[in-house]
């Protein structure tokens, strides 16, 4: 290979991995204004399945063909109303977090699964949101391509960081959600409605999900598959803690996962070899779990960042 | 959480035993409008499913017999997660666990061949599987004592490593080179399991598992270790002011967890599939939460709900064959009983908390940081 054409490959390599650091980037900042508030939601990867399965339902000809847009809207919603239940099932009802979620992520899964199949026939496919170079930007060398030639979801992902951060810095309702995550019962006591402020910000994560749910097939993959997120929500949820909570962090996360994800990708490009052998795929697909477990066990200095009453359910007079 | 609450007001409400039923109810009415909406019969569909679970006993056992078949491993799985639950810690590497147990039955089979009469091969393969599982536990349990990192993120990584780990082992060092397919070669007699119903598979692995969840439940609540590890559970501060070393019945909890899954994955290999092919037991990790926690978390509780959700689970396969309802809908079902099952226990608590006015403080005792099972902070050694 000149060096010419690495050069091109290695680009395209960083746009493919900045791609998909985008179900990442959605899933894991939502989850962060969910943990914020208190509320852990492992739900996150059932919630991802039922937004990827409804919104390509909606977008794709095969299925409604109601335009992309109503696709991610569609995804979002369907992420809200599940978000909703979560919501009920832990703030209200006052379930175990981590059940509550598990219980989310199997109906999600049987769900789309069943809905796929029933509706689909088991195939969806949608003409995809396309790259939109972005005018002067686009025009930066090896810059311009990886980051100013990306479709417009990619584009909202990276958005959502500073907006994110700002919401949860410089907001009132921002506050009140960090309020609710640290010290309910003191919230509670300034007049701060903690059932609210707890529902509003697992609704949106849920949301949020739904959108990281909606695109993978919309702006990724182009297709839907039968659990096609293969536990990405769970490591997303882990990706929160990495990132100690914090938009940025999650961010850096994002990437760091994308990059592990993409590691087949990179190992060929960059002609990666283990004692002179091809290292095998199923190793090279086990990595983004065992990094998430190295990252978990470092990000251990995080841990003075979380909210203090997360997983439990708040009681006035407790 | 919830188990606890629960405990206080058992004996006084006929609640109790009401609430799980009528979450299993609520939520076979709730796919049933979501078949009608689908535009399937759900009475058709639902007579489908009792056909394959149960049948007519009188005249075929069949359909009885897959349904305890499956059960095995699932009442296996779920009494695992109950002794993490007891110690305080959420095991949903239960699928990873098991695959890890069946894994080194496979090698222990490649490596002794038929060398080994039966008489000391099974045993043997039990202890390997145990041992396998019981790893493959004990990794998240350090990494919880130690470093304090949230057992149930890890134990969810664990999951997909071993499902890697399977892959690694079928298309390499385990394969049967005489297959085509991703697949181990087939056990040797001497470690198979008996059948009990031929042509049925059930198999002598009932009675493992049988004896492993009486064994478990003594362990817990009859020796002392099982008092420490349900003290651990409860409350992890009183338990290290208590003198109790509270990293080390963590890690015991997860391994001992790890283990009941593993043995689980074993009998399933040597009574049922008799080799590892992949796609081996997909499913029975998570279903084996729901098993779980429909069994209040009780050793003893798992083997009626195992029944249970095995029946619900061989039903839905001929439901699919009949009105061509994808078997994952039983997976959506099981999905809403658990939140259903979840949500229940606070309205039964405040029930029982009208009825016995029992001490405000002391029924809420368990909410402390202790037993917060999604808790991260360091158990402090």
């Amino acid at each position: 290979m000149d060096e010419r054409t690495l050069l091109d490959v290695l680009v395209a390599a960083s746009a493919l991995t900045l791609a998909s650091a985008m179900p990442f980037l959605y899933s894991a900042l939502g989850e962060v204004f969910s943990q914020l508030s208190g509320v852990f939601n492992l739900g996150v990867e059932g919630i991802m399945l039922m937004g990827a399965f409804v919104s390509i339902y909606f977008a794709s000809d095969m299925g409604l063909d109601a335009g992309l847009l109503a696709g991610v809207l569609a995804g979002i919603v369907t992420g809200a109303v599940l978000g909703l239940v979560m919501a009920f099932v832990s703030v209200t009802m006052h379930a175990d977090q981590g059940i509550s979620g598990i219980g989310i992520t199997l109906v999600g899964r049987g769900l789309s699964t069943t809905l796929f199949i029933l509706l689909a026939d088991g195939v969806l496919l949608v003409e995809s949101f396309q790259p939109v170079r972005i005018p002067l930007l686009s025009d930066l060398p090896i810059l311009g391509d990886i980051f100013f030639n990306q479709n417009v979801m990619v584009y909202g992902a990276l958005l959502l960081v500073p907006l994110t951060a700002w919401l949860l810095r410089r907001t009132t309702w921002g506050l009140q959600i960090r309020a609710v995550g640290q010290n309910p019962a003191a919230a509670d006591a300034m007049g701060v409605d903690v059932v609210r402020v707890r529902y509003s910000a697992v609704i949106l994560g849920g949301a949020m999900a739904g959108l990281a749910g909606a695109s993978m097939p919309l702006a990724l993959t182009n297709v839907f598959q039968v659990n096609m997120t293969a536990g990405l929500g769970f490591i997303a949820v882990a990706m929160v803690y990495f990132g100690g909570w914090s938009p940025w962090r999650v961010m850096v996360g994002s990437l760091l996962f994308s990059a592990a994800y993409n590691l087949q990708i990179w190992v060929q490009v960059l002609d990666v070899k283990l004692f002179g052998e091809t290292i095998p795929v199923n190793i090279l697909l086990m990595m983004p779990y065992v990094l998430a477990i190295i990252v978990l066990v470092f990000a251990r200095d995080m841990q003075r960042f979380r909210p203090q009453a997360m997983n439990r359910p708040f009681r006035r007079g407790d | 959480m919830f188990q606890l609450r629960q405990k206080v007001v058992q004996r006084s409400d006929p609640l109790i035993v009401l609430a799980p039923i009528l979450a299993i109810l609520l939520a076979l009415v709730l796919g049933g409008i979501l078949l009608l909406l689908l535009g399937r019969d759900p009475i058709l569909a639902y007579r489908a499913m009792w056909d394959g679970a149960i049948g007519n006993p009188f005249e075929n056992l069949t359909s009885l017999a897959n349904t305890f078949t499956r059960a095995i491993p699932l009442m296996l799985v779920a009494t695992g997660i109950c002794v993490a639950f007891r110690g305080g810690v959420i095991n949903i590497g239960s699928e990873g666990q098991l695959f890890v147990g069946a894994l080194a039955v496979v090698a222990l089979s490649a490596n002794v061949g038929d060398s080994l009469p039966a008489l000391i091969y099974v045993p043997l393969s039990l202890v390997v599987g145990f041992a396998g599982g019981a790893i493959w536990g004990a990794i998240p349990g350090f990494l919880r004592a130690r470093f304090s990192v949230n057992e149930i993120l890890c134990t969810i990584m664990m999951n997909q490593i071993a499902i890697q780990l399977l892959n690694i082992m079928l298309s390499g060092p385990l394969r049967d080179p005489s297959a085509n397919v991703t697949q181990s070669a087939r056990l040797p007699e001497a470690v198979w399991l008996g059948r009990m119903l031929p042509p049925t598979r059930l198999h002598t692995g009932i009675f493992v598992a049988l004896i492993a969840t009486v064994v478990t439940w003594l362990l817990l609540w009859r020796t002392p270790i099982g008092y420490r590890i349900r003290a651990v559970g409860q409350n992890r501060e009183a338990s290290r002011y208590a003198g109790i070393s509270v990293p080390v019945y963590i890690i015991l909890a997860l391994t001992l967890s790890g283990g009941l899954a593993g043995l689980g994955g074993a009998v399933e290999l040597t009574g049922v599939s008799r080799r590892m092919v992949s796609g081996f037991a997909a499913g029975y990790g998570f279903s084996g939460i729901v098993v779980a926690i429909f069994g209040r978390l009780h050793p003893l509780g798992a083997i009626p709900s195992a029944l249970l959700f095995s029946a619900m689970v061989t039903g839905a396969e001929r439901m699919q064959r009949t009105v061509q309802v994808h078997y994952e809908t039983i997976i959506a079902i099981q999905g809403i009983v658990v939140l259903f099952a979840v949500s229940s226990s606070m309205w039964v608590q405040r029930r029982a908390a009208k009825r016995l006015a029992i001490d405000v403080s002391m029924s809420r005792s368990d909410d402390k940081p202790g037993s917060d099972a999604g808790d991260v902070r360091p158990a402090e050694a």
